[in-house]
Parts: C-alpha cells; sequence; structure tokens
C-alpha cells in the first residue's frame, strides 16, 4: 500500500510539507507475532546456549520483542512510529515483567501455604514441639495477632479520628498547620523506629517486660497518621449544605457533628480504620522487639511475651529446616488472606456507602 | 481546606422580646468538651512525635558517649562488653546502596505500568488491573521476604553468573558464586515490593492529566506516545516524583524482607552481587535479640540515623507535593 | 492550502449508542461553515468526526465516507495522526499546554513533523502569532507560559498553535463560548481573516455568532432526547436566517425551541 496522492507543493518559505494521509503501517497482527518469535528465540537461545535461569530468558525475549519492533516498524513506518512502537512495547513489556514477579510471590504462598493449612493447624499452638518436626500450629499467633491490633485499633482510632475531626470542623490558623505537619511526618516513620521509640521508654526506662500490649502500642504510631489521613478525606467529602442545614435548625455544632457529619461519611470512615487494620497487621520490626514471640498461648496482651503472625513465619523461616518452612508458608496464608479479605471488604463498604454527592 | 467554621460563629444574641429564647451561653459546654477533646488529640498526636525524637535521641546519647569508637565511621558493631566499638558506615552504605538499585529497577518499571493502566491497556482490564495493584501493595513485608529468601535467592544465581561473565570487568558485578544472599538482591526485592505503591501513586495521578491538554497534542497529530509525552508526563512529573519518595521512604526502612535475604557483614565490598553488607533496619532486627542495655541503646542509635534520614525523605516528597499544588492552582 | 470536504452516509456511536445519523454535506474551501441546533444534537460529535478525533473517545466508532478533496478519511491505510495533522482543531476551552512557554505552544506541532532550523521555527511561531493577531502582545514574552494570559489571549494562542502547521482545514468547536464578549470580538475578526486561507468550520451555540461569522450555516437536530441528532438542512447563512426552506430551523432562529 503505497501512498501516492497528488498535492499542491506549497511555496511559502518553511512551511511543511502537507504529509499524505495514507502511511505504510504494520499490519495488526505484528506485534503480537513479533512477541511470538521473540519468546520463541529467548527460550532457544536460553536452551542452545545453556542458561540455567529461566530469569534470563525472559529478559532476552523483552529485550528481542522491544529491538524487534523498534526495527521493523523504523523500517516500514519510519521514525516517528516507531518511536511510538517502541514506548508501546516498553510499556507493555515492563507490565509482564512486573506481573512475573508479584503473580509468582502470591502463587508460591498459596501452593506451598496451601500443604499444611488444616484445622489442626489454625487451632493448636507450636507447644512443646521441636522445631525441626512437623506439625504445630499457629493459634497462638493469631490470639496474639489480634489482641495487638485490636488494642492498637483502641488506642489509635479515637485520636485519629478526633484529631481528623478536630483538623476538618474547627482547624485553622498555626496549631492546625502544625499537627498536619506532623501527620504528614508520622506517615513516613520506618515501623521499626516506632518499635525502637517503645523500646527506649517503655521497657529500658520504665522496666517493663514483652507484652502484647507494648506491640500494640508501637503499632497504634503507625496507625495514627493512616487514620487521621483517610477520615479527613472523608469528612471533607461531606457537603457543607449538610452542615449549615442543621445549624440553621438551631443545632449546637457538636450536635451536628455527631448526628449529621459523621453518619454521612460512616462508611467512608470505616473503610479508611479497616485499611489502616489490614497495614498494620503486617507488621513484623516493632512485634520482634516488644513482643519478642512465644511458642505457647498467652491470652493475657498485658503480660508476658506473645506470638504473632508476621513474627511467627519470620521466627520459622529462621529455624531452616523444611517443617518450619512449610509452617512458615502456611502462616503466611493465612496473614495474605486475612489482609486481603480486610481490603475487600474496605473497598466494598467504600464503594457501597459513597455519599451520592461525590460528583 | 475550606472549613465550615466560619458559618458556625454564634452570632451575638440580639436584644429582642425573645431574648431570654435566644441568648444562652455563647459557648455551649457541650462544644466546649467536644472542642476540647478533639483538640486533644491533635496535642496528644504532637506529644507523641516529640517524645519519639526526644526519648531515641536520649538512648542514643547514652549509647554514643559509651561508644570507643566513632560512631559514623566505623566498621563493626561490637556493643557488648567493655571496650564497645560499634559505627554505622556499613549500614548507612547497605542503606543507601540496596535503596538506590531498588528505585532505579522499580521507578522505570512503576511508570511503565502506570501508563499502560492509565493510557494503553483495553478499557475493560484497566480498572481491574488497578485493583488489584493497590491490593498487592497490601501484601505484608515478611511475606515478600519469605518469598524472597526461599524462591528469588535460589533464581538469582544463574543471572549472577551471566552478569559476571560480561560485566564482571567492572567490579561492582563480579560474582564469587554461592548463594546470592546480597545487596542487589535485597535491591531488587525492595524494588518488586515498593512497584505496586509506586504505580498506583502514578497512575493516579495520570488518570488525573486533563483530558483537554491530551486532545489538543492529539488535534496536532500527535502519535499516543507524543501525547503522553507532550501533555501527560510534564503533569504527572512532580507527582511521579513523590510517589518514588514515598517508594523510597518505604525501601529506607524495609526491615523484614531484608533481614530475610541478606546474609550480612560488616564489610563494604566492591562488589554488588557478593554477600554481605546491612542496613540499619536489618542491623537492629538481627541483632536485638542478643543486645544488653547498652547494645539496646546502641541500635537505638542506628535507628534514629535512620528516622533522621527518612524524615529528609518524605519531607523532600511532601515540598514537592506542595508546590504541585501550587502549580496547579495557578495554571487552573 | 484549503480543502473541500466532502460527508456522504455519515453516522457516528458512543459504544452502541447512535449520536448522529446518516449525515452528508459539502463544506466549501476558503469559507466558514457554521453548525448550530440545540444542546445534543449531534453538532460537536459531527466535527470530531472530521479529523477523527471521535474514534479517541471510548467506544467512539463512525461509518461512512468524510472526502477531503479526494482522499476518504475514513479509507484503508490511513493514519489518524495524518490526518489531525491536516485537519487543525480549536476547542471550547483554551487549551495550551500549561508546562510550555508561549513560543514553545505554538512551536509544538512544528517539533513533531520534523527539524526545523532555529531561525525557521522562529520565523513560522512569529507568522503564526501574527496571524492569529496574538503577536503584538505577546512579542516581548515569548518565554513566558501560555497558562499566564487572559482566556481569549490563550484561545487566540491556541488558534496561532493549530495555524503553525499550516493544516487544509480548521475545525472550532463553540471557540468563543468561554470568552467574555470583547475577546469574542477578536476571535470572530480572526474568523474573518483566516478564512482567507483555511476551510474553516465553527460549531457555536450563538446565533448572532453563526450570522456574523459564517458564510453557509448547517442546522443540526434531534427528534427526542435518546434519537440520533440529523442534518436538517445546510444553506447560505443569509437564506438560513432569513427564509429556510425547513419549519424546525425557523422555530429554532426564532427562538420557539433549543
Amino acid at each position: 500500500m503505497t501512498a501516492v496522492t497528488d498535492r499542491p507543493t506549497v511555496a511559502s518559505g518553511g512551511a511543511p510539507l502537507p504529509v499524505s494521509l495514507k502511511q505504510a503501517r504494520l499490519p495488526r497482527w505484528a506485534p503480537p507475532v513479533i512477541a511470538l518469535v521473540a519468546a520463541g528465540a529467548g527460550c532457544g537461545i536460553g536452551l542452545g546456549a545453556g542458561l540455567d535461569s529461566t530469569i534470563q530468558w525472559g529478559l532476552i525475549a523483552a529485550a528481542l520483542f522491544v529491538l524487534g519492533t523498534y526495527v521493523l516498524s523504523a523500517a516500514v513506518e519510519g521514525g516517528r512510529q516507531a518511536k511510538d512502537r517502541l514506548a508501546t512495547s516498553m510499556v507493555w513489556t515492563s507490565f509482564l515483567l512486573a506481573v512475573i514477579p508479584l503473580a509468582s510471590l502470591l502463587w508460591e504462598t498459596v501452593a506451598r501455604g496451601i500443604k499444611v493449612l488444616n484445622v489442626y493447624f489454625l487451632s493448636h499452638s507450636m507447644g512443646t514441639l521441636p522445631d525441626a518436626l512437623p506439625g504445630g500450629g499457629i493459634y497462638h499467633a493469631i490470639i496474639g495477632t489480634l489482641e495487638q491490633v485490636g488494642l492498637a485499633t483502641l488506642i489509635a482510632a479515637p485520636i485519629g479520628l478526633l484529631t481528623a475531626i478536630y483538623l476538618v470542623e474547627y482547624g485553622r490558623g498555626r496549631f492546625a498547620k502544625t499537627v498536619t505537619f506532623f501527620v504528614d511526618v508520622m506517615t513516613g516513620i520506618p515501623s521499626i523506629v516506632a518499635g525502637l521509640f517503645i523500646l527506649s521508654v517503655w521497657i529500658l526506662i520504665l522496666g517493663f517486660g514483652p507484652s502484647g500490649f507494648a506491640g500494640a502500642m508501637a503499632l497504634a504510631i503507625l496507625m495514627m497518621p493512616v487514620v487521621v489521613r483517610s477520615t479527613e478525606e472523608m469528612l471533607k467529602l461531606v457537603p457543607n449544605e449538610l452542615r449549615e442545614a442543621s445549624l440553621a435548625l438551631g443545632v449546637p455544632k457538636w450536635r451536628t457533628i455527631l448526628k449529621v457529619v459523621l453518619p454521612t461519611s460512616l462508611g467512608g470512615i470505616t473503610t479508611g480504620v479497616m485499611l489502616a487494620i489490614a497495614r498494620i497487621t503486617g507488621e513484623t520490626a516493632p512485634v520482634l522487639l516488644l513482643v519478642w514471640g512465644a511458642k505457647t498461648i498467652n491470652n493475657n496482651p498485658f503480660d508476658g511475651a506473645q506470638q504473632s503472625l508476621p513474627l511467627y513465619v519470620f521466627q520459622q523461616w529462621q529455624i531452616g529446616t523444611d517443617a518450619a518452612y512449610d509452617r512458615a508458608w502456611g502462616a503466611a496464608l493465612v496473614l495474605i488472606a486475612f489482609v486481603m479479605i480486610l481490603n475487600l471488604v474496605a473497598r466494598g463498604i467504600a464503594r457501597w456507602k459513597a455519599p451520592k454527592t461525590h460528583r | 481546606m475550606n472549613s465550615p467554621s466560619s458559618i458556625s460563629e454564634t452570632p451575638p444574641p440580639p436584644a429582642s422580646p425573645a431574648g431570654a429564647a435566644i441568648s444562652g451561653k455563647a459557648v455551649r459546654p457541650g462544644d466546649r468538651i467536644f472542642l476540647g477533646f478533639s483538640r486533644g488529640s491533635g496535642i496528644a498526636l504532637l506529644v507523641i512525635m516529640a517524645a519519639i525524637a526526644a526519648f531515641l535521641t536520649y538512648r542514643s546519647v547514652l549509647a554514643i558517649t559509651g561508644d570507643k569508637a566513632d560512631f559514623f565511621t566505623t566498621f563493626d558493631w561490637n556493643a557488648t562488653g567493655t571496650e564497645p566499638k560499634f559505627g554505622i558506615a556499613v549500614l548507612a552504605f547497605g542503606t543507601v546502596v540496596s535503596s538506590v538499585v531498588a528505585m532505579v529497577i522499580a521507578v522505570p518499571v512503576a511508570v511503565g505500568i502506570a501508563l499502560f493502566i492509565s493510557h494503553y491497556a483495553p478499557r475493560k482490564l484497566a480498572s481491574p488491573l488497578g485493583y488489584v495493584i493497590d491490593l498487592l501493595a497490601a501484601v505484608p513485608s515478611i511475606v515478600y521476604g519469605l518469598w524472597g529468601a526461599l524462591f528469588l535467592v535460589p533464581h538469582l544465581s544463574g543471572l549472577y553468573g551471566w552478569l559476571d561473565d560480561y560485566l564482571g570487568w567492572t567490579g561492582i558485578f563480579s560474582y564469587g558464586g554461592g548463594a546470592a544472599r546480597s545487596l542487589f538482591t535485597v535491591g531488587i526485592l525492595l524494588a518488586i515490593m515498593i512497584l505496586p505503591i509506586v504505580t498506583s501513586v502514578s497512575r493516579e495521578v495520570f488518570l488525573q492529566a486533563p483530558k483537554m491538554h491530551e486532545e489538543a497534542a492529539l488535534a496536532l497529530g500527535a502519535t499516543r506516545w507524543e501525547v503522553i509525552r507532550m501533555s501527560v508526563l510534564p503533569f504527572g512529573r512532580s507527582g511521579v516524583i513523590s510517589a518514588s519518595m514515598l517508594g523510597l521512604g518505604r525501601a529506607l526502612g524495609e526491615t523484614m524482607a531484608v533481614a530475610t535475604v541478606l546474609s550480612p557483614s560488616f564489610l563494604i565490598s566492591k562488589s554488588l552481587l557478593d554477600p554481605g553488607g546491612g542496613t540499619f533496619a536489618q542491623n537492629i532486627a538481627s541483632k536485638f535479640s542478643e543486645a544488653d542495655q547498652f547494645g539496646q541503646d546502641a541500635l537505638i542509635a542506628s535507628g534514629l540515623v535512620l528516622f533522621v534520614i527518612t524524615l529528609l525523605v518524605n519531607g523532600g516528597a511532601r515540598l514537592i507535593i506542595a508546590r504541585r499544588k501550587e502549580y496547579s492552582g495557578a495554571a487552573a | 492550502m484549503a480543502k473541500r470536504i466532502d460527508v456522504s452516509g455519515l453516522s457516528a456511536f458512543y459504544g452502541s449508542h447512535k449520536a448522529i445519523d446518516d449525515i452528508s454535506m459539502t463544506i466549501e474551501p476558503r469559507s466558514v461553515t457554521a453548525f448550530i441546533g440545540p444542546s445534543g444534537c449531534g453538532k460537536s460529535t459531527f466535527l470530531r468526526t472530521l479529523n477523527r478525533m471521535h474514534e479517541v473517545t471510548p467506544g467512539g466508532r463512525v461509518e461512512g465516507k468524510v472526502m477531503l478533496d479526494d482522499e476518504n478519511l475514513y479509507g484503508s491505510g490511513v493514519d489518524p495522526v495524518a490526518v489531525r495533522r491536516t485537519v487543525g482543531m480549536v476547542f471550547q476551552r483554551p487549551n495550551p499546554f500549561p508546562t510550555m512557554s508561549i513560543f514553545d505552544n505554538v512551536a509544538a506541532g512544528l517539533r513533531l513533523n520534523g527539524s526545523y532550523k532555529k531561525s525557521e521555527l522562529k520565523e513560522i511561531v512569529e507568522r503564526s502569532l501574527k496571524g492569529a493577531n496574538l503577536w503584538n502582545e505577546v512579542k516581548d514574552r515569548l518565554n513566558k507560559p501560555g497558562s499566564g494570559l487572559s482566556g481569549g489571549q490563550q484561545q487566540r494562542l491556541c488558534i496561532a498553535r493549530a495555524i503553525a502547521v499550516e493544516p487544509q482545514v480548521l475545525l472550532m468547536d463553540e471557540p468563543c463560548s468561554a470568552l467574555d464578549p470583547i475577546s469574542t470580538l477578536a476571535i470572530e475578526d480572526l474568523i474573518g481573516e483566516l478564512k482567507e486561507r483555511f476551510t474553516i468550520v465553527i460549531v457555536t451555540h450563538n446565533m448572532q455568532q453563526a450570522a456574523r461569522v459564517s458564510d453557509r450555516t448547517a442546522f443540526f437536530n434531534l427528534a427526542a432526547v435518546g434519537k440520533p441528532g440529523k442534518l436538517i438542512e445546510i444553506d447560505e447563512t443569509e437564506r438560513i436566517f432569513s427564509n429556510p426552506s425547513v419549519q424546525a430551523t425557523e422555530d429554532y432562529i426564532s427562538g420557539r425551541f433549543g
């Protein structure tokens, strides 16, 4: 398909010559075919050269695909189209490159975790079981995680919620700006630093021992800014007309907030809190410093070492036997499932309860 | 922030016959209590932040004054006994190197995926993909650590041998064999970990790029890539930078994923692929169980350095976001 | 420079919804053709089919033929990018690239289409800005961002950007609806000058504007909400406003609906 169209040339100096409307194009099936060829060649080269890592095969294939598309397109379609194709193929390649490890992570966790996952695993602790032997369970870790996360939520949610209310409903001036700034700063605190802080105050200075509550305090520090941020967003979505309508009826401001503003944004706030819970559930570092981990059930979060799910995964990995690895994968699967379910439910609530005025 | 508070001031009660009904106290007790509670929470938050800085500094001073070697330049971590000698040189090096490797890998790929979702993927695929990426951002880091140690590490030694064959002459990529428990592996794992969050924020920014500027570019006869280069990337640049800084903040402070993958040592090796090195967070996690009280103070001191670094990185990100807000406000 | 547009049997869709139905018309070169009609009658959609911008909208699809002199815009092998390069467009809201200077905004299209010497580029930018009656107002601040201009100036900057690549046709989608009366007047004067060189098609809500600037006027209407828009008639502007041949046109023009 050649592009020959008669066209009067423009005489004006420097003006671009009109381009033909028709351009030689690669057929639509070209990119997938190039991709297939590149994948084949990648595997071929990998096999031929005896490269033992499939990662190399993939990288070779990706490079061949990007290069092949560019060269072909440059030859057939010209420079601009070739650049466009190059961008397209790079974008696709980066997507595929990223999908592979993330999919592998989920697949490995599910495939290896499912082996040990049964009712016994969920309902028993490690007890006195020697580390190298198969068996044992995560009941004590589940109890610990639930108690620590629950306590952290009890501390962080009210403070976070009230702070957000202050910032949105009352906040003006220097003090509110300072709080906003430090909420931002707090968002960036590494979890291990939060752990170190509680360690220095609670354990080193005040002389308490490790406990679920100590861990919960560190988790609460990590949770607060997240709750403030998300609650703030939700409160800002409540239309001002609602507040004015209530105030105009002579309802005092605090009752307006409690009876009108909060109920309107309840769905969104719940979502925010649940997402914050999901985030701290997976935190390992502060728990390692402050709760220490245990092999047996300790129902009292205020006294003595406890276990938690993420810490359990870490400690089983440290043991380093096959049976322990299996338990680590099993606990990781339970942990991921818990976090994912929290996320899905939270996002479901957000969608279901979204204020109708939003756009 | 447009707060509704301007309308809430109770106007001074007019002197009217029904004055008794209208005039009450200007501030009701309920309002005062509620305001007290919410302002108190704000104050509590500030107090916590101040306490974190104060107590970490206090314990760090105890540790550093007891240190018999230079805290910043020593290549060792021995915080017990009568002659404690420890320093953060190796940790600072390892933290920076692994985070830089992570950023170099993750940012371009994340921008690619974000563009894929916002401008390239078929529409039916785009929004579920965004959803899945958001979910992946919630996977706990210990799971990445477990996967990294038991799956990624065994698969990387082949790749490292290959890198050694072709790039070994640089010294940076020489590889002596053995398990791939090096800073470079840590970098790769951190890259995979921060991909979802960087992607998620960048995608959000790309989707906000004004349609009218994309149409302007299209109407000039721009190809898809040219449209992105002319109207999407300039708009999204600061957003991508701040997303990257958020990712960097996570990479710097990541503990478990590093502790599981790295085989630590207190040496700085010229090669990125050979095992060894350490990071602040990893060192705290692995040295903690055997540390006495002074040892814990020493770890707290290294934690304070990490805290300051992440504060600087996050502060930078906030500044960029704030500047961008002003900029878009001016352009509107 | 200017080309004739011949549309025959053109329908446009958003997904399964038909937005305009079976439109045929001829647009004369070196003249201004105005599209008028009530909201939702598909006049903007039709305009966007003339440079293949309609298919950019998710679900957008077109059937029929648009001949630009002797080439079908929707023929096989036609590159939409080349079409848009040949048929320029000015939008409802001024949309200069916010991160580019005034100079770079005008040069944006040229830089896409090839490499120019600096002196060439300067010359074309100056000529285009003069052509858009903007040169005198901005010549001292070519390196300032385009977003610093007033709304009317921004719109003329967008016109300069569009004519810098010397298109055959210039499409204008309600170019004055976001502007004040004085800026509107400036743009209308400009349209009068530009028609010496380009085929101009303008969508407008403002009937006085159509009467003032256009040589020919096309009236679009739709039978009911949700039904596709149709071309009712196209004729000399004078005739449309004085003695239209269809009753609906007269009703619309005299303000009985719309």
